[in-house]
């Protein structure tokens, strides 16, 4: 097994672990680690963000969230630039899946809010499949409230936190 | 869990003096429909401890009596410093006199004693000062020596019951979620505990997130929504023996806000495909579901009537949440809300004459009611987040969670009266959320 394919698959198995736990919200340090534990100035670091098959890239280069206005689950102009990304790159990058989580801010009641980050998600998972993306890699989550990035009590926050965010794992071609 | 078995009986020697039974002309009633405004001053000693090692217990009891009572905002103790009279014995003549000096219009007094197999027993009998004559009959309760704090709710309820003429609470538990750590890590268990925050159990660990819990109308099962599999799904959790299952599951959905049918057999709960949530009925015994609502927008948080009959739930197909009433078969549902603002989580009250429910409007948070036809609403409380109702076992108290704003938000059970009076936070060891108010045990 050369290099490559380990840090491939030291790649996925953090994809898996986003994947889940579900105290993990594809947070953009996942794929850090690996950028400086194996930093080089000029080749492309496998896993890294510099690395277009990486995690960390999907995460970082090509955004992996989009934003909803309040009590809202349209797609707006800028989400949907995200999206047409995503879905690209994981054309390209077939063997991975995604899990889109849905998210609202906490100016809700706790049920509607959940039915609320579904619809998002579900936005999400919709636009990806227009664009080619095989329903089957696709499934979609919503936490609600529950799970915030952002814990002021204010818009700034508020806007951060009605979110759709795409977590990518490894699918079946490279974990089987 | 062991949960005591608390016997009732009219103890035989109280018997010996002639039973009064509460004459309609008895002059000690508290109303409460209209809500209190002056709270009924009453009296309870020390309960006498009548062996050795019911001295433990003698004095608690008495205590958990007063703190039920007073609690309720209806009753005002008179402080024991105060006292003229002490009982040291059951069987004394009450002094009367004594107690009406310090305008103690009830007195509420009590035995503890043990048997040889450690079992705890309390006595009490209540007092109309004024009248001087004993309110209702002396009765006693026994548990084991675990169940002590469960007499003296029993003692309470049933002082409240006698003078107020309505069923009481005070035996009662309640299941929510615990919560701890910061808004965008916070970790939730479900917790069971006496409606007064004693007692706190945990059912689940907190590796998973967990959401409204619902007691059965009985009290021996618990539904919830958790996140064990990854996604969110209605489990049923037996109490007796903290064992659970997925009850709802199916590829590609998420399903959550479940609720009980008055008869226990149904399960409703809302289920997510695509981007639509509706409401869906499952028989619990063989799992058979039926689909209750079929528009494109969302339906959720459903509670059923005392009766069964009907289902009143939320639903934005108006554009904004609202509260809709249906049959519980499902079909056509009559709109109730209309004030300003969005309204959501209805519960139906055990009484059947109001809709407890969460308002949200101009940025502010309510817990209100109104009729079931959705007239005389009226707003209980106002937060920055209020949300969530549940009803005491009588109708008159509603349990709710409210959260604080800002980075360092966080949530904590208050309850408050049908009136609107006595808001007051209720005790949990760590954040608490989605309460569930169960049955008079």
């Amino acid at each position: 097994m050369n290099t490559f394919t380990k840090a491939i698959l030291l790649v996925a198995a953090l994809g898996a672990s986003a994947c889940t736990n579900p105290n993990r919200f594809g947070d953009a340090d996942a794929g850090a680690g690996i950028d400086t534990a194996a930093r080089d100035q000029n080749a492309i670091i496998p896993g890294s963000v510099n690395d277009p098959t990486s995690v960390a890239y999907f995460q970082q280069a090509v955004g992996d969230r989009v934003l909803f206005a309040v009590d809202q689950s349209t797609l707006t102009a800028e989400g949907r630039t995200t999206l047409d990304g995503q879905a690209q790159w994981l054309l390209v990058n077939s063997d991975y899946l995604a899990v889109i989580e849905g998210h609202a801010d906490e100016q809700g009641t706790r049920e509607y809010n959940l039915a609320l980050g579904a619809r998002r998600a579900n936005a999400v998972m919709e636009y990806l499949v227009s664009r080619g993306v095989p329903a089957n890699r696709l499934k979609f989550v919503s936490y609600g409230k529950e799970r915030p990035i952002e814990i002021c009590s204010e818009e700034a926050c508020y806007a951060k936190n009605r979110r759709a965010v795409t977590i990518i794992s490894a699918g079946s071609g490279l974990t089987g | 869990m062991n949960r005591i078995v608390v016997s009732l009986m009219l103890a035989a020697a109280m018997l010996l003096s002639p039973a009064i039974t509460l004459a309609q002309s008895g002059p000690l009633r508290i109303e409460i429909t209209e809500g209190v405004v002056e709270p009924m001053p009453y009296a309870v000693p020390s309960f006498v401890a009548e062996t050795p090692e019911a001295q433990q217990y003698a004095d608690q009891v008495s205590r958990v009596v007063a703190e039920d009572l007073t609690g309720t905002g209806l009753f005002r103790e008179v402080p024991r410093d105060a006292h003229i009279s002490s009982v040291t014995s059951f069987a004394a003549p009450v002094a009367f006199a004594d107690w009406k000096a310090i305008n103690a219009q009830a007195l509420i007094t009590g035995a503890v004693s043990t048997d040889g197999s450690g079992r705890v027993v309390v006595k009490f009998r209540v007092w109309d000062v004024f009248a001087g004559q004993e309110l209702g009959q002396g009765m006693q309760f026994a548990s084991t020596a675990d169940g002590w704090r469960r007499l003296a709710h029993k003692v309470a309820d049933q002082v409240y019951a006698r003078l107020t003429g309505e069923s009481p609470y005070f035996d009662s538990r309640v299941v929510f979620v615990s919560e701890t750590g910061p808004k965008n890590e916070r970790a939730k268990r479900l917790g069971i505990m006496d409606y007064d925050g004693a007692n706190v159990q945990y059912l689940t660990s907190d590796q998973s997130i967990v959401l409204a819990p619902r007691f059965s109308p009985n009290g021996d099962r618990v539904l919830y929504t958790s996140y064990e599999t990854g996604f969110p799904r209605v489990h049923v959790l037996t109490v007796g023996d903290v064992q659970s299952r997925i009850l709802q599951s199916g590829d590609g959905v998420m399903s959550f806000a479940p609720r009980f049918s008055p008869d226990a057999r149904t399960v409703i709960y809302s289920l997510t495909q695509g981007s639509n949530t509706d409401i869906w009925a499952m028989d619990i015994a063989t799992g058979a579901t039926r689909r209750l609502t079929s528009s494109p927008s969302i339906e959720t948080a459903p509670s059923y009537s005392p009766d069964g009959s009907r289902i009143v739930f939320e639903s934005d197909r108006s554009g904004t949440q609202q509260l809709y009433i249906m049959s519980a078969a499902g079909g056509e549902a009559t709109r109730i809300s209309f004030g300003q603002g969005r309204y959501g989580t209805p519960v139906w009250s055990p009484r059947g004459d109001l809709i407890a429910f969460t308002k949200q409007n101009a940025g502010r948070f309510h817990i209100g009611v109104m009729r079931t036809d959705g007239s005389e609403e009226r707003l209980l409380t106002a937060s920055f987040l209020d949300e969530g109702p549940t009803w005491a076992p009588n109708g008159r108290v509603i349990m709710f969670a409210r959260e604080t704003q800002g980075a360092q938000g966080a949530s904590a059970l208050y309850s408050v009266d049908i009136s609107g009076r006595n808001l007051k936070r209720v005790r949990t060891p760590a954040g608490a959320s989605d309460p569930s108010w169960g049955p008079l045990q």
